[in-house]
């Protein structure tokens, strides 16, 4: 009869009343090409149902088929020996000590926070919460990684305050902490939002299960919330391009989240998991119980049938079609040991949920639908999950490209002698400035165990019962990132692993997402080529795996595409919460020595974009080499003892990572001389992004260890100044030009950048 | 001491409030909201979060679960009752403490630290602080506005049933030093009778050095104090 491993072989299903015939527009309007239609007839041995063309435009789509990228992602290093899980599962897990387990993941949900900028995020932090409960570990963590074109525009300004609100609600209701994240603003994200949320959860090693619909004869079933018709073909619709009608018209494809909801499911999940009842479980995300079903199918080898007669569903009369592409929210797919359903039934009780059970596995590997015990779709599994087809294109990189690498930023270097009004301007700018409009509006401290909050490098998680912590941080600058891809996926890894040796981690593994443009274009596909393979050689020299994330693709309005945006998710581990470092100057006295060195390399810098409006020049060359050499020089100088305070420079340069270390989060400023000695003039002597480079204090006592260590990891070091106290000011003196400014007056820049766009109330300081 | 921890649908920080019992030495058990009786607890706490999601209003609904009427019970026999966040909402709902907390003035969620002043230390829950101290407490809310008209206010005051008060570093109630409006910088009050005392800061979360701050455990400790001088 049917062989599961794709062979023509016909089965019959006849057409359902009332269902469209399918036509050539059908096919193209379902995302899916006319090779893509042949390839579909071929393994099903004939034309496929309504519903089957359904479930494949949401499985081959490339949110869930990653069709245009899974061939990159297979060059990405994915093993080590504290890797439990790497790509494949709902998220990846590693072994973090003392048996326990971090499941950890970055998602993204770029295009419905485009048209609803709430809902998009809230129900983009409910997705990856899912994705980490439903391994067994219970979320502990969450960062977002945000982006908006400038802040001038109203639309943008509404964006950005409605995917705070979402991401602040939904999280906070759930009872997880925000422990940091980035939020970016450029023009060149005016469109397309960029919104990637991370989590992380904690578990015993044993605890972790997997999404595999194992044990032929168990049940199927449908736990949480009910079914509606919200996030149908959501799938399909972040697998696509906006423009200018995506507004209203991509409205219902948008999903509703509801955090009370799943918190209790969160509950009823962890205690089903530990309760021995189920075998396996799923979140239903994108492509909802068609995704669900058929991977857990996948992975098991084996089948499954379901009836959509047992789906329960909040509206009236939904069809096949909606029922298994819905991707409303807090849902998950269980599947129960044979006998055991009623107790599956009562956890969820408690919780006051629902579970039925909508279906079993079956032994003869096919993805079989029923609409009220009739067949609607017969599909094999294996080809479904597994047979997308996947690409390879052509990569060229846009010619004009090259010439703003070389544009020429001579010009730039000109001032000189007092830079204090720059230097304020650049401090106050939005991507520079607190983000502490945001993160105030994060719950950040509950479930006591938040080491280290938002507002520096790195948010670090206590492991209760251990002397251990969890570190963790989400970097990408898109700017360097579109002038050079591969440099700037390379700085990307980098600038994750100096955060999170800022705190005293060491870096162990990452998880990614791959935010580009249409990759059919070459000039993109090029970007999203190039990002790979800068991403591979970091974190082979760094030695931190990749152990899943996501990939955004056609993230472009009206044909122009967002940068080209890799966002890093990394976490480090750290063996003992005493020697958490802090992440600005804490004494009077104390030496500030810079690590690494200052070079001119003004190209891609906020400097240019807040002065000259300018996204131009060759980035920041990095050295992976000598990253790791830093980093190891960081850990020894933490595991030591020896340092009171680190910050990694990045954005706005050494001027600006000073002023944060003077600055911290506004309750004790501190004043701070400083004099530097380069060799170049003192605007990119300031303002440089340069890579490679860690301003810490010390007590003078330590001093002399700090710089022997560094000397013996090759690490260029030298004291570059002093901490002064409250009533000082901020002074950096260099032979051709000098900042001076009251530490009030950074405050108030620094502080109030954001509440003054927002029009709300500052939040500075106390 | 065994104190019971009254965990309802929707409830984030009842872990939190669990563990900070445990670390001054005291005895917790979580009861669900459906669960009845609470003879045998010598304290009864009701924790922050978002109990059924806030809907209708925050701690409407919580209010009439099954063992609200327990709560209300033990409070009326004199049982110390204490409501932390979502904990002081459900109070007020159930009519255990006047007023009532209202949105943010700001309209958006505050999660922060904030400095208290402790108003007075002759009650059950203060007695291990100075009087005038200055705590530091972290807050996590977008509904803690406290609200009273102004002859429930003067009476609150004039009575001395205002506990903590926000204020800055040097001790003063300004208003920058209020992270949400509510009137006369109220952040934590007590009933008539002293036994049930609201609060909108999280003192279970300034346990620990560790975490930001060690002052919320004074709160934790003065009511060990209190009921062991009952006991003997």
């Amino acid at each position: 009869m049917i062989t599961g491993d794709g062979t023509a072989s016909a089965t019959h299903v006849a057409p359902r009343q009332g269902d469209p015939d399918i036509t050539p527009e059908l096919v193209a309007e379902h995302g899916l090409s006319e090779d893509e239609y042949e390839r579909i007839k071929g393994l099903m041995g004939r034309a496929p149902t309504f519903t089957e063309l359904g479930v494949f435009s949401a499985m081959w789509s490339e949110h869930c088929g990653y069709k245009n990228s899974k061939r990159l992602l297979r060059l990405l290093p994915t093993k080590a020996p504290w890797v439990i899980q790497g790509p494949g599962e709902n998220a990846g897990v590693i072994d973090v000590g003392d048996g326990y387990a971090l499941a950890f993941k970055i998602e993204s949900h770029n295009h419905p926070s485009a048209v609803e900028p709430y809902q998009g995020a809230a129900t983009g932090v409910g997705g990856i919460l899912r994705d980490i409960f439903t391994m067994g570990a219970r979320p502990v963590a969450v960062l977002d990684s945000l982006r908006f074109g400038d802040l001038d525009s109203g639309r943008v300004r509404y964006l950005f305050g409605g995917v705070v609100r979402g991401v602040g609600d939904y999280g906070n209701c759930v009872g997880v902490p925000n422990i940091g994240g980035e939020v970016v603003f450029d023009r060149g994200y005016e469109g397309n939002p960029i919104v990637n949320a991370m989590c992380l959860g904690l578990m015993k090693r044993e605890d972790l299960i997997t999404a595999s619909a194992s044990g032929v004869g168990n049940p199927v079933m449908a736990v949480g919330a009910r079914t509606g018709r919200d996030g149908i073909h959501g799938a399909t619709f972040a697998s696509e391009e906006l423009n200018e009608d995506s507004d209203e018209s991509s409205r219902p494809r948008v999903q509703v989240g509801d955090p009370f909801t799943e918190k209790l499911l969160l509950e009823a999940s962890l205690e089903l998991i530990a309760s021995g009842a189920i075998t396996g479980i799923q979140d239903m995300g994108a492509a909802g119980i068609t995704s669900s079903a058929a991977e857990m199918a996948g992975r098991a080898g084996n089948g499954v049938e379901i009836d959509m007669a047992d789906v329960p569903v909040r509206e009236d009369q939904m069809t096949p079609y909606e029922i298994l592409l819905s991707e409303s929210q807090e849902r998950m797919l269980v599947v129960a040991e044979n006998g055991r359903e009623d107790e599956v039934v009562r956890i969820l009780e408690k919780w006051e949920l629902e579970a039925k059970v909508i279906g079993s596995v079956t032994d003869d590997s096919r993805f079989r639908v029923l609409e009220n015990g009739v067949t609607v779709a017969d599909i094999p599994a294996l080809p479904l999950t597994d047979g997308c087809p996947t690409y390879e294109r052509d990569g060229i990189e846009d010619e004009r490209i090259q010439a703003l690498r070389d544009t020429d930023l001579r010009n730039h270097w000109l001032p000189r002698g007092n830079l204090t009004g720059p230097f304020l301007r650049v401090l106050g700018s939005p991507n520079v400035a607190s983000k502490q409009w945001v993160y105030h509006q994060y719950d950040t401290t509950v479930r006591t165990a938040t080491s280290v909050r938002p507002g520096g490098d790195a948010g670090v998680i206590r492991i209760r019962g251990t002397d251990r912590a969890v570190a963790a941080t989400t970097d990408c600058n898109g700017r360097f990132v579109y002038l050079q891809p591969r440099m700037g996926a390379m700085i990307a890894v980098a600038e994750a692993a100096r955060n999170l040796v800022c705190v005293g981690a060491l870096p162990v593994a990452i998880t990614n997402n791959l935010n580009f443009g249409n990759p059919l274009k070459p000039h993109i596909y090029y970007q999203l080529r190039e990002s790979v393979l800068g991403m591979k050689a970091a974190c082979e020299a760094f030695e931190t795996p990749v152990t899943g994330g996501n990939v955004s693709l056609f993230n472009e309005t009206d044909g122009r595409a967002i940068y080209p945006t890799p966002v890093v998710g990394m976490v480090g581990l750290i063996e003992d919460t005493s020697k958490i470092v802090q992440q600005a100057f804490t004494t009077e006295g104390d030496d500030i020595v810079l690590l690494g060195e200052n070079t001119n390399e003004l190209g891609g810098s906020e400097y240019l974009y807040v002065t000259a409006r300018l996204v131009a020049g060759t980035p920041p060359a990095v050295d992976l080499e000598k990253e790791r050499a830093l980093q190891q020089a960081m850990m020894a100088m933490t595991h030591g003892r020896h340092l009171r305070s680190a910050r990694d420079c990045s954005d706005g340069g050494l001027a600006c990572t000073l002023a944060e270390c003077s600055l911290g989060d506004g309750e004790t400023p501190l004043g701070i001389d400083i004099r530097l000695d380069d060799d170049m003039p003192p605007v990119p002597n300031l303002f440089s992004e340069s890579q490679g480079r860690i301003v810490v204090s010390c007590s003078p006592e330590e001093t002399p260890e700090v710089l022997r260590i560094a000397e013996e990891h090759g690490v260029p070091a030298a004291k570059i100044g002093s901490v002064r106290n409250a009533e000082s000011s901020f002074r950096i003196a260099m032979s051709e030009g000098r900042i001076e400014a009251a530490l009030d007056t950074m405050a108030d820049a620094y502080f109030g950048a954001l509440a003054r766009i927002m029009d709300a109330p500052s939040t500075s300081g106390a | 001491m065994k104190v019971a921890v009254v965990t309802f649908p929707g409830s984030n920080c009842d872990y939190d409030l669990y563990k900070a019992v445990q670390q001054v030495g005291a005895d917790a058990t979580f009861v669900w909201h459906r669960e009845r009786g609470l003879e045998g607890y010598d304290a009864v706490l009701l924790p922050g979060g978002f109990s059924y999601g806030d809907y209708l209003r925050a701690g409407a609904i919580a209010r009439m679960s099954p063992v609200m009427e327990d709560v209300i019970d033990f409070a009326a026999k004199g049982g110390p009752v204490v409501g932390i966040c979502n904990g002081f909402q459900i109070l007020c709902e159930a009519g255990l403490l006047p007023g009532a907390l209202v949105r943010n003035a700001s309209l958006l969620f505050a999660g922060k630290d904030v400095m208290l002043r402790v108003e007075r230390v002759d009650t059950l829950f203060t007695s291990n602080y100075q009087q005038n101290q200055v705590l530091r407490v972290p807050i996590a809310h977008g509904e803690g506005n406290y609200e009273a008209d102004e002859s429930a206010l003067d009476r609150l005051e004039g009575e001395g049933h205002v506990v903590f008060r926000y204020v800055n570093g040097a001790g003063e109630p300004t208003d920058a030093a209020n992270p949400n409006g509510s009137r006369r910088n109220i952040a934590g009050i007590i009933n008539e009778n002293g036994n049930v005392l609201g609060m909108m800061p999280h003192p279970e979360r300034a346990m620990e050095d560790l975490l930001g701050s060690t002052d919320g455990i004074g709160i934790f400790t003065s009511l060990a104090t209190s009921l062991s001088a009952v006991a003997s």
